[in-house]
């Protein structure tokens, strides 16, 4: 140890001369350049920064000299560590970014390869087609109205201003069920329209009601390409104050416009159904028909029957309604194309798949 | 109903050059909804003319005789020479004159006609029948030309046949009876024309006459309440129905029979007024209008022999029934080819009578069609008249002077109407006269103010009085017009639907979707995110469904809602499980070569309610009382919505990532699991514990439990189920009743803490039997506050543990929500847990 050697030999302190700094520097950075990897470069560190390194050595060097010559001297080994550092990160940098790139490049696989391991399901158009309508006419403020499938015949029929004997009653080829041990009729039916929640729903709530009906409705028809012993419908019914058929237009239009565009438009023909007076037939113009752009069967609308406001208690001086429905499966049909009920019908995965999970 | 242009221009002066499109668009726009319309001119083309038949040589040899004619088709063919011509039919002779097409021309389905060899001789054109030139159904031989057809050979044949009308085909809705008719087609296209109409149903006709012209006791004049009849004496029975007549019935789908029947249905085809005739020597005595006896029997025209109900009415005479009141005649007073005396019927009905007889009887005639949908009851004596003249034109003969009518029609109820209503029902703003003209237009008969006499407030449903109210009596055809929205229709009808404005009404504000409808969604949802494809199967299944399932003699899901009248006899039941018929689509896609399946639905089950009767009767005249309506509503099934899965194959298929990963039970569990949380339902709520239940395997089921009800089954199939359904084994399935969970809880949030965990791994040893699920349950009881997460990473069995024994790998996570655990605090807590699996389960660590 050597502290005060005043005046001091330059031989201990020839790790201070300049030049020996400067050579210091550079044989670390031309160390450092050779360095091919990272884990060379961490080798060459204890020798060019570490303890016994030169630019150490000459820092201890640095008490065996004048006062009046340390600062001076503590400057030139501080800056030529500084400057061995910079040369080690800089070369550091520079074989880490060439180490990940050699590691990146190892690790190149195919992205294209198929990685269908879970194989994701569908819904059926049917449903998701349903759920849209139910959302848009919720968004108008409607509440969707739900009923049992086997249904009264007082629902399905009595209360719609379809009498036992009405030949409407004949049209509806209806599935009927059989009545308990001892009883000729069991008084109830496969519902073969969702219009059944129209009269629950009066019964259950007072005016304004504004309601959407989707469902499941049941017809004695032999499954084939335009026919289905099941299908499925949606229907509207609003009861209100001043309630016309101006309305009526009105929704059925917006309807039209939100499931099939700005341009779709809609028409009535004058038609007959019990629960309804007036009544119509509406079509819609579909300008995306596989076919060709033309005006499509759709539903059937009118004003609710006054006699059928009354059966649900409902005062037809007070209050008047519409409603309107249509059926789902034929809307799927020729939205998207189908050509064959049974498709729909079969539960063919294939099918349902198109559609996927439905937004 | 299916009628010709030329037919409806008798009463109507349609434009002469109107184009089918623009009749169509007429008819549609005043709701006839248009079936076809066939412009016969243009259904045959090329040179389609008279000709008369010179000779016939018979060919024989051949399987079937054949003729080789030759035809007079004067200049048509241009040399004026007879044509040759290979026929197969006989029904003509030398001298006949017939209808032929020439080679070029082309046939109703894109026939070509050309020259060509057949049987060994050149045929040079076709002699035609009535259904090849597109005229009907009739192929029993080719047309022979009746003898006073004012037609030479070589004319256009077209005119002659009718060929050159345009044919209209209808469907006519059920309020409507009175379109069934040329009369009511023609009115309905003169509204919309705005053309003249001819009402044939106001054509003068002779009322009746003190002596009867046969005579009649209507002794129910409710379903009888008029009976008009006529004689015609000394026609010729030989008479052929006229060409034009033959053809009109023939465009109209109806076969000629005879002449007097002919007229009976021309009669009806035109006016809409059904008719009988009978002939009057084959009746005796008095005819008797009255409702059957029970078992009374009758023979109709059909060659049926009916058993009659006290419901049906009949006409007798002292043989007993002699004709099927309004619906069908019977046989044995039918005209036959002998008659000379003709005793023409005109009635009226009540329509649900005949309507309920033709549905017992499943006889649903022309007639009858038209009886249930409403005839005009003014019609009898005009329809006569008209039926009259056509017989004695015709066959000769001579109307009997006598005219019978008994007439008990009531009069019209008039209905009142505000003349502001069709304003406000529909939103226009008719004016009070052009609400009174558009009624005059349909027939009505308007009067201003009430008229106090008529006033039925019942039907009426409008206050009674006021200075704006129409008194309305609706026109005797239109039986439907009882209401004053009835009224409103007619009003708007005939003003134009298009002209109804568009305006949007603002609903009050909803309260969206119920939870049981958004639980619905997200439970479909996860199951498709989850590789479940969704299927809408038809709920109808066979009785022997139950026994295939293996579900044991006391299964409530034996007691199934029976359809009384199925598309298939053998699937008579509506289903009390989805698997039944998602397993039958399961086996439909797998016929259909595809191996790796998952499908699920959600749909109702129909559970009867035991015990029940009939729904006591309602009336609609009211509102059901509450306690009413909840009687009927008690009657209905029970329906609770189920969502089900199956799946089959592969569930991760195989590729190049490795072997494919087969789907079993505990997929099917997993989807039990994934419907519950879809559901919102906490984990710590949810239950799975082993169970035995048809149709599952019954040592690899799995009951789900929520708050300790169980909810649902899942699990591999029974393999007997699985080769009785001959699906695959290891087939797997799920099904839970989405209406039995309980609503989702309002989700508290959890304490999130900023320590770091302690994580400790125990393997504990337990005998196979005990269930994992309680060993894990055990774990969290004994661990306390501190366990913030448990997870079973291993299950594994071994010689080294012992026969019986397995080992169950947990990873315990623990963490204090306010400082950093110390070894000694997570070891603590561990061991509570293993303490309190050892003293439940007789646990060991493994290893210790």
């Amino acid at each position: 140890m050597t502290y005060r050697n005043d005046p001091y030999d330059p031989k201990q302190v020839a790790l201070l001369d300049p030049d020996a700094l400067a050579g210091a520097v550079a044989d670390a950075e031309q160390a450092f350049a050779a360095a091919a990897d990272p884990d060379a470069l961490t080798a060459l560190r204890p020798a060019h920064l570490g303890d016994r390194s030169p630019v150490a050595l000459a820092r201890r060097e640095i008490g065996a000299l004048p006062p009046a010559a340390k600062a001076d001297a503590g400057k030139r080994v501080n800056e030529a560590r500084r400057a061995i550092e910079a040369a080690y990160a800089a070369r550091a940098e520079v074989l880490d970014r060439e180490q990940a790139q050699r590691v990146l490049a190892t690790e190149r696989v195919d992205v294209t390869l198929p990685y269908d391991r879970r194989p994701r399901g569908a819904r059926h158009p049917l449903s998701t087609l349903m759920e849209q309508i139910s959302d848009l006419f919720v968004g108008m403020g409607y509440e969707v109205a739900e009923g049992p499938e086997v249904e009264l015949e007082w629902t399905n029929f009595d209360a719609l201003n379809i009498p036992v004997d009405h030949p409407a009653r004949g049209l509806m080829d209806t599935f009927h069920i059989a009545p308990p041990a001892g009883a000729d009729s069991s008084g109830l039916v496969l519902r073969t329209h969702t219009s059944p929640v129209q009269a629950r729903t009066m019964l259950a709530r007072k005016p304004p009601i504004y309601v959407v009906v989707p469902g499941r409705v049941y017809r004695t028809d032999e499954l084939d390409a335009t026919h289905a012993p099941v299908f499925h419908q949606v229907e509207g019914l609003v009861v209100d104050k001043g309630i016309t058929m101006a309305h009526l237009r009105g929704t059925l239009d917006h309807f039209a416009r939100a499931m099939f565009g700005e341009g779709a438009k809609t028409r009535w023909r004058p038609h007959y159904f019990p629960f309804t007076e007036p009544s119509a037939e509406f079509d819609v113009w579909f300008p995306e028909h596989r076919d060709g752009p033309r005006w499509v069967e759709w539903g059937g609308c009118g004003m609710v029957n006054p006699r059928v406001l009354r059966a649900c208690g409902i005062d037809p001086e007070v209050y008047s309604g519409f409603a309107f429905g249509m059926g789902i499966d034929r809307t799927v049909m020729f939205r998207h194309g189908v050509s064959d009920m049974r498709d729909m019908a079969e539960g063919d995965v294939r099918f349902t798949r198109a559609f996927g999970a439905g937004a | 109903m299916r009628v010709s242009v030329s037919w409806l221009r008798e009463y109507l002066d349609l434009p002469a050059d109107l184009p089918a499109a623009d009749l169509e668009q007429a008819l549609v726009d005043l709701g006839i909804e248009v079936e076809s319309i066939v412009d016969l001119r243009s259904t045959v083309t090329g040179a389609l003319v008279v000709g008369e038949v010179l000779d016939i040589e018979e060919l024989t040899g051949f399987k079937k005789p054949i003729r080789f004619c030759r035809v007079d088709v004067g200049a048509a063919n241009g040399t004026g020479e007879p044509q040759e011509i290979v026929c197969g039919a006989r029904n003509f002779a030398p001298g006949d004159r017939v209808v032929v097409i020439l080679p070029g021309g082309v046939l109703p389905g894109g026939f070509a006609i050309g020259a060509r060899k057949t049987y060994g001789r050149n045929s040079h054109g076709m002699i035609c029948s009535a259904k090849e030139l597109g005229l009907g159904d009739d192929h029993s031989g080719i047309i022979v030309l009746p003898e006073d057809t004012p037609a030479k050979p070589g004319d256009d044949a077209r005119p002659v046949v009718g060929l050159d009308d345009v044919v209209v085909e209808v469907e006519i809705t059920p309020d409507r009876g009175y379109a069934l008719s040329v009369r009511g087609i023609a009115r309905e296209l003169a509204h919309a024309l705005g053309v003249p109409f001819r009402d044939p149903g106001l054509a003068p006709a002779p009322g009746a006459t003190a002596e009867p012209a046969y005579p009649v006791e209507v002794r129910d004049t409710v379903g009888c309440d008029r009976f008009a009849a006529r004689m015609v004496r000394g026609i010729d029975p030989t008479a052929q129905t006229p060409g034009w007549m033959r053809q009109r019935l023939t465009v109209a789908g109806v076969r000629s029979i005879s002449l007097p029947v002919d007229i009976t249905n021309y009669v009806m085809l035109e006016l809409g007024q059904p008719m009988h005739a009978f002939d009057a020597a084959r009746i005796t005595g008095t005819l008797v209008v009255r409702r059957a006896a029970a078992g009374e029997k009758v023979t109709t025209l059909d060659g049926v022999a009916r058993t009659l109900t006290t419901e049906d009415m009949v006409i007798c005479d002292d043989t007993g029934p002699v004709s099927l009141a309004a619906v069908m005649g019977g046989e044995t007073s039918e005209v036959v080819a002998s008659t000379t005396d003709v005793l023409f019927e005109a009635a009226h009905w009540d329509p649900v009578m005949v309507g309920r007889t033709a549905r017992r009887h499943k006889l649903f005639s022309e007639a009858a069609k038209r009886w249930e949908r409403g005839v005009d009851p003014a019609l009898p004596l005009v329809a006569i008249e008209r039926a009259v003249g056509l017989l004695t034109a015709h066959a000769g003969g001579t109307a009997g002077a006598e005219i019978l009518d008994l007439d008990h029609v009531r009069p019209r109820t008039p209905v009142t109407l505000p003349v502001d209503l069709p304003g406000r029902r529909v939103g226009v703003a008719y004016s009070p006269e052009r609400v009174v003209s558009l009624l005059e237009q349909v027939g009505c008969h308007v009067t201003r103010g009430v008229d106090r006499l008529g006033e039925d407030p019942g039907t009426a449903g409008v206050p009674a009085g006021g200075a704006d109210v129409l008194t309305v009596v609706p026109p005797s055809w239109r039986p439907d017009l009882t209401d004053p929205a009835d009224l409103v229709e007619e009003v708007v009808r005939l003003d134009g639907y298009d002209r109804v404005p568009s305006v949007l009404p603002t609903a009050p504000p909803g309260r969206g979707l119920t939870w049981q409808q958004r639980r619905r969604r997200a439970v479909a949802r996860s199951l498709a995110e989850r590789g479940y494809v969704e299927v809408l199967a038809h709920p109808f299944v066979a009785g022997s469904l139950a026994d295939l399932l293996g579900l044991p003699a006391d299964d409530p899901r034996r007691a199934a809602v029976r359809v009384a009248n199925p598309l298939s006899e053998e699937e008579p039941l509506l289903r009390t499980t989805l698997l039944g018929p998602l397993l039958g689509i399961l086996r439909r896609n797998l016929g259909r070569g595809h191996r790796d399946l998952a499908l699920y639905e959600i749909g109702a089950v129909f559970h009867p309610r035991p015990g029940v009767g009939a729904p006591p009767a309602m009336g609609v005249d009211r509102r059901p009382t509450d306690a009413e309506f909840a009687a009927a509503d008690a009657v209905v099934p029970d329906q609770p919505r189920h969502v089900a899965v199956v799946l089959t194959g592969d569930v991760e298929p195989a590729g190049w990532w490795g072997a494919g990963r087969p789907a079993g039970w505990a997929d099917a569990v997993e989807a039990g699991r994934a419907v519950l949380a879809a559901a919102d339902l906490p984990a710590d709520r949810v239950e799975v514990r082993a169970a035995e239940h048809a149709p599952w395997h019954p040592g690899r089921c799995a009951e789900l439990l929520v708050d300790g009800v169980v909810v649902g089954h899942a699990g591999e199939l029974h393999p007997a189920v699985l080769a009785a359904l001959e699906l695959p084994k290891r087939t797997s399935a799920m099904e839970l009743d989405l209406d039995a969970l309980p609503a989702a809880p309002v989700a508290p949030a959890p304490t999130i803490s900023g320590f770091p965990p302690a994580l400790i791994d125990v393997a504990l040893v337990v005998d196979e039997r005990v269930p994992a699920a309680q060993v894990q349950q055990a774990l969290v009881e004994g661990a306390g506050e501190l366990l913030e997460g448990v997870r079973l990473f291993d299950v594994y069995a071994s010689e080294q543990l012992g026969a019986g024994r397995r080992s169950l790998a947990y990873k315990l996570t623990f963490r204090a929500p306010d400082r950093t655990l110390t070894v000694e605090e997570a070891v603590a807590a561990r061991d509570a847990a293993v303490a309190r699996a050892a003293e439940r389960f007789g646990a060991t660590l493994r290893g210790a």
